[in-house]
């Protein structure tokens, strides 16, 4: 344990955690549990980040709620100082220091800063032929998440179950007409997961995954492609859907290729789900341009070092944890944020022997 | 006169201006015979009317004034305008002073050309002699001061308005050497004239009197009129070779023009005319979005007909153009270059795709006959919020409708055409229009002004064919409690097609006013800029498309409007492109977000639309 | 002793088969040289997807496999319905130019050079 605490007339080192999401949280106990002063900037109402969204995790399907009450019970033991609906409006180097100013009019000085600003969802809307925001049975996958949770209103349509849904991989990711090249990488495997809550949810509805590759990289991502296939009957099918349009019923008509058979296809279901895509988020790129903050072409957050450092920014002092380097899952970005405190601690450390 | 008595050093000019008046008929004569027989009737019904009067008035205003060119720029105008309107004046009042001096009306031609050898210590005996000395000598300076500017043209060219001048090749390099030689030549020889014997204007007497002191100046009087000589009759063999061929074939065109002759879509007589009346001012160039946006700099207008003329015409020279109108627009000579790039990209393309058959079933359900008929269009099935946008204000108005082509898997023909395919495109529109007849609608409605243009211009529809835009507006004077103004600020982008393409600016404009709050840009109706998503482009790379995209955003942006309004879905889809802060929406959504609350159609909003559409 | 003949042995006619050894890209090599972005397609199917004439036998994403397999046969069969109405291009997440290589392809199928 470092004894920080003993330095400095006993007042310990102060860092400023941005975002309260998984890697936020995970990043503010590991540095709390060794005696730093944390406190945790989050814009929303309450800390969780997106997690507060979701129902269920890959790969298992494990709830959501579960891992996120889990969370905020340990940051509320460890008695972490978090600040909600606080949004961190500038950060500028004042000396050895970094002063933040939040939009409730604060301003205080901190001795690093770590940024887990994660990432906001692609706007389905910009793929207007997809008709989200414009047909009411098209939504995201953020979407079905709400309306399969706790207190979601389902899938039910006019009272019954669904007969089909479809669900559509790469929005807004792998996209040059929407300036996204990079694949959003967590995508497919909720795609997957998706398919197989809709089918457990109602067995007797038919579920259609429309894909351009199945990027199954985790533990346990092949397999739930497998148990998809094997025990849920989903239909895979590869080819992109070019449009959609609505019935006079509301139900949705689609057309796509399926390129594996090399013939046009058409299907009319109940539900169109968009899986859509991880962005930086937006003020990001702004802190990036006022503080020179590498980002790379995608607009997340890079590492000067980033085999051996992946933690570290162009500033000296600053960090970064999270999906806001990249896209990211739970358990990589809870990683990421240990592994940026380790860097926070040691940078201290140093900081805290020059300064003697 | 003896052909002894005849100096030798007039004979250049003499032999330049015969081949001149030998070489100049025969070949209009062979343009003319491969226009049509049609034409031929046009042409000598319309000879000795009103319209050859009117002709001449434009020649007059055109050819030697430069009218239009004046209003791209005064300065650029003035140039062209003072080599034009100063050497024809030169001419004019030469001869007449000539006539008048030798009270003789017959002449040999080459007397006013070279008076001052002739007649070199002519001091006036009274005011009408020394008017015209003194009008000669201001007429000489007034075509130095344009040349002047010409030089300072090739140099400094932004001076004159001119972001870039014409590259030029080795025949109008040569002719463009003969002609700036010309009047310092005669400058010099009439003013070594003046010097050795005394006497003349006021212009060439001081500077001969200052060139006298300073050269031998007997000895190089002959020399400097067989060099003037030399260049005159140079520039006259060159001229037909080179750009100056437009001095006299313009003049043709514009005759043709006013008597009723038109470009057509297989090359004839006409086009000729029209690729030699091209001057290469490059004023095209100028105002080519894709030279000023894009670096593409081989494929403009001037380059395009220069290439045509001498036959050396690349493929991607016709290929790489947006067919945005804006080079005619602006064009002094008015030359429809568009319709000439088609005609070789039709002469290239057209056997290369075959007509299409294809059997049509019909959807099920049966249109009411009467009813209005909504052709979408390919580009609408990408932006369906237009579809559905027009659909709510159609049924909100009760006007029965019917949509032609919700399964998609017709085209109204038109890319197909302008990329060459005339026999597929002439295909296409048949089975259209069978498909239109036979839902016997009382209009066509369309949403895009690609299908509109077509469907204008080369279908043969016994209904009115209307673009939803000037629908709307008659719509909403028909029905006045229709829509209310919002009093969101907005901008308009004229959509080629719509714009310069059909003329309907207006329309859209008084639909707008009534429902918003309508802002100027920079570049409007004749003058708008292309989005760059033309189809008419088969060159041009998506990353080069996005930087005349960019562009022309950013002018519509400029004055901070809450929302940009397009007319056009291949408009509305091309700027949508990327991440835009100020969204694009099509008319028919912002008269739909006009509409009367009273009986709002019930639409989840998800997502950030909300912000919008509310 | 004479040497076993190595060359002797059955082979099935008529086999599905594709033959790289035998595929004959040049036609596939003046289009790239033509529009050297289409490279990058990743035969997603988009453009099928949402082709005009996409029901009637056009066919870019299959036409460009076979061009990059070597067997041309098909080409023209695949490629003369389209329209160029340049919904393709406007949906490809590749930002290919498909208008332009349809076109140039058509063009290249008639020019025998």
């Amino acid at each position: 344990m470092y004894q920080h605490n003993q330095y400095q007339k006993g007042k310990p080192q102060q860092v400023a955690v941005v975002g309260a999401g998984v890697a936020g949280l995970s990043a503010a106990l590991t540095l709390k549990k060794q005696g730093i002063g944390v406190v945790v900037f989050e814009k929303g109402e309450t800390p969780g980040g997106h997690l507060q969204q979701w129902h269920a995790l890959f790969p298992d399907r494990e709830p959501a709620a579960g891992v996120l009450n889990q969370l905020k019970q340990e940051a509320s033991e460890q008695k972490i100082s978090l600040r909600t609906q606080t949004e961190v409006a500038a950060v500028t180097p004042s000396g050895n220091k970094f002063r933040i100013e939040t939009s409730q009019g604060e301003q205080n000085e901190f001795d690093a800063v770590l940024l887990a600003t994660g990432f906001q969802l692609f706007d389905a809307a910009r793929k207007e032929e997809y008709g989200y925001g414009i047909y009411q049975r098209v939504i995201t996958s953020a979407g079905l998440e709400q309306r399969l949770g706790h207190g979601g209103t389902g899938l039910t349509v006019n009272g019954r179950p669904p007969h089909r849904v479809a669900f559509v991989h790469c929005v807004g990711s792998r996209d040059e007409k929407v300036g996204n090249h990079y694949c959003s990488k967590v995508c497919c495997v909720t795609g997957v997961k998706q398919a197989i809550t809709v089918k457990e949810r109602y067995p007797q509805c038919e579920v259609l995954n429309f894909y351009m590759d199945l990027r199954m990289f985790g533990t346990g991502y092949e397999e739930l492609y497998r148990e998809a296939q094997e025990k849920w009957g989903v239909m895979f099918i590869r080819g992109r859907v070019s449009e959609a349009s609505q019935m006079h019923d509301g139900t949705i008509q689609l057309k796509a290729e399926d390129t594996l058979m090399g013939r046009p296809v058409r299907a009319t279901v109940d539900w169109l789900v968009l899986l859509v895509g991880m962005e930086p988020e937006k003020r990001a790129q702004q802190w990036a341009r006022s503080l020179g903050l590498q980002t790379g072409q995608a607009g997340f957050f890079s590492s000067p070092e980033k085999f051996l450092h992946p933690s570290l920014t162009a500033v000296n002092g600053i960090f970064t944890a999270g999906a806001c380097t990249g896209p990211a899952s739970i358990p990589e970005s809870v990683n990421q944020g240990r592994a940026a405190a380790l860097s926070v601690l040691e940078f201290l450390a140093e900081k805290d022997e020059a300064g003697k | 006169m003896n052909l002894s008595d005849h100096p030798f050093f007039v004979w250049p000019f003499v032999a330049g201006m015969a081949f001149l008046c030998i070489y100049l008929p025969a070949v209009y004569l062979k343009w003319l015979r491969k226009t049509s027989i049609r034409d031929r009737k046009k042409i000598s019904a319309a000879i000795f009317s009103a319209k050859t009067i009117r002709a001449i008035r434009e020649i007059f205003s055109e050819c030697l004034l430069h009218r239009r060119i004046f209003r791209f720029n005064p300065t650029l105008g003035y140039m062209h305008m003072s080599l034009a309107f100063g050497w024809f004046l030169l001419i004019v009042v030469g001869k007449t002073e000539t006539m008048l001096y030798t009270r003789d009306g017959f002449n040999p031609p080459y007397l006013p050309v070279f008076f001052k050898y002739f007649y070199p210590d002519h001091i006036p005996a009274n005011f009408k002699g020394l008017f015209f000395l003194t009008l000669m000598d201001l007429l000489l300076l007034f075509v130095l001061s344009g040349l002047t500017l010409a030089i300072f043209k090739r140099f400094k060219s932004k001076f004159l308005g001119m972001k870039k001048t014409t590259r030029h090749i080795l025949p109008d390099r040569i002719a463009l050497t003969f002609l700036w030689l010309i009047f310092p030549l005669r400058w010099l020889a009439e003013s070594l004239t003046s010097g050795v014997y005394n006497a003349g204007g006021f212009f060439t007497l001081s500077s001969g009197r200052a060139l006298a002191s300073l050269l031998p100046a007997e000895q190089l009087l002959l020399p400097a009129w067989w060099a003037y000589s030399i260049a005159l009759g140079g520039f006259f063999v060159a001229l037909p070779f080179s750009r100056y061929m437009h001095i006299f074939t313009e003049a043709a065109l514009i005759l043709l023009k006013h008597w009723g002759v038109k470009t057509t879509k297989r090359e004839n007589g006409y086009t000729d005319f029209e690729i030699h009346s091209c001057s290469r001012c490059g004023i095209c160039a100028n105002v080519c979005q894709l030279s000023t946006d894009a670096e593409i700099n081989h494929s403009q207008a001037v380059y395009f007909l220069r290439d045509l003329r001498y036959n050396r015409l690349q493929p991607d020279t016709a290929e790489n153009c947006l067919f945005c109108g804006r080079c005619s627009a602006a064009c002094p000579v008015d030359i429809q270059v568009d319709d000439i790039r088609l005609q070789q990209r039709t002469a290239r393309a057209n056997r290369c795709a075959p007509a299409i058959r294809r059997p049509a079933s019909q959807l099920p359900g049966t249109p009411e006959p009467g009813s209005i008929l909504y052709f979408a269009g390919c580009m609408t099935h990408l932006t369906p919020s237009i579809k559905e946008a027009i659909r709510t204000i159609l049924n909100r108005a009760d006007v029965k409708f019917s949509i032609l082509d919700e399964a998609g898997g017709i085209c109204c023909g038109r890319p197909a055409m302008q990329a060459g395919f005339r026999q597929q495109a002439e295909s296409i529109i048949q089975q259209t229009t069978e498909m239109i007849l036979r839902s016997e609608a009382s209009l066509l409605l369309v949403s895009c002004p690609i299908c509109y243009k077509v469907f204008n211009e080369e279908y043969q529809l016994p209904i009115p064919v209307k673009h939803h835009s000037v629908f709307f507006k008659e719509l909403a004077a028909a029905k006045p409690g229709l829509f209310k103004n919002s009093r969101k600020r907005i901008t308009f982008h004229d959509s080629c097609e719509l714009g310069r393409g059909s003329g309907i600016y207006e329309e859209p404009r008084e639909l707008l006013c009534r429902v918003a709050h309508l802002v100027p840009t920079a570049h409007e109706r004749e003058d708008a800029l292309c989005c760059g998503g033309s189809l008419a482009n088969l060159a041009i790379s998506p990353a080069q498309r996005d930087l005349i995209t960019d562009t022309a955003y950013e002018q519509l942006i400029a004055p901070a409007p809450d929302y940009v309004v397009t007319s056009c879905p291949m408009c509305k889809k091309t700027f949508s492109k990327g991440k835009r802060d100020i969204p694009v929406v099509d008319i028919a959504e912002a008269l739909q977000m006009a509409l009367t609350p009273e009986e709002k159609p019930v639409r989840v909003k998800v997502g950030k639309r909300a912000e919008v559409l509310v | 002793m004479k040497p076993a003949n190595d060359k002797w042995g059955f082979r099935a006619e008529g086999s599905e088969q594709i033959n790289l050894d035998k595929a004959d890209s040049s036609l596939y090599r003046r289009l790239l040289n033509r529009e050297p972005g289409f490279a990058v397609c990743l035969f997603c199917g988009s453009c099928r997807a949402t082709c005009t004439s996409g029901n009637e036998g056009m066919n870019f994403r299959l036409a460009h496999l076979l061009l990059q397999r070597g067997e041309t046969a098909r080409l023209k069969s695949l490629t003369d319905p389209c329209l160029l109405c340049g919904k393709c291009t406007l949906v490809c997440p590749r930002n290919v130019n498909i208008r332009a290589v349809v076109y140039n392809l058509k063009i290249m199928l008639h020019e025998p050079f």
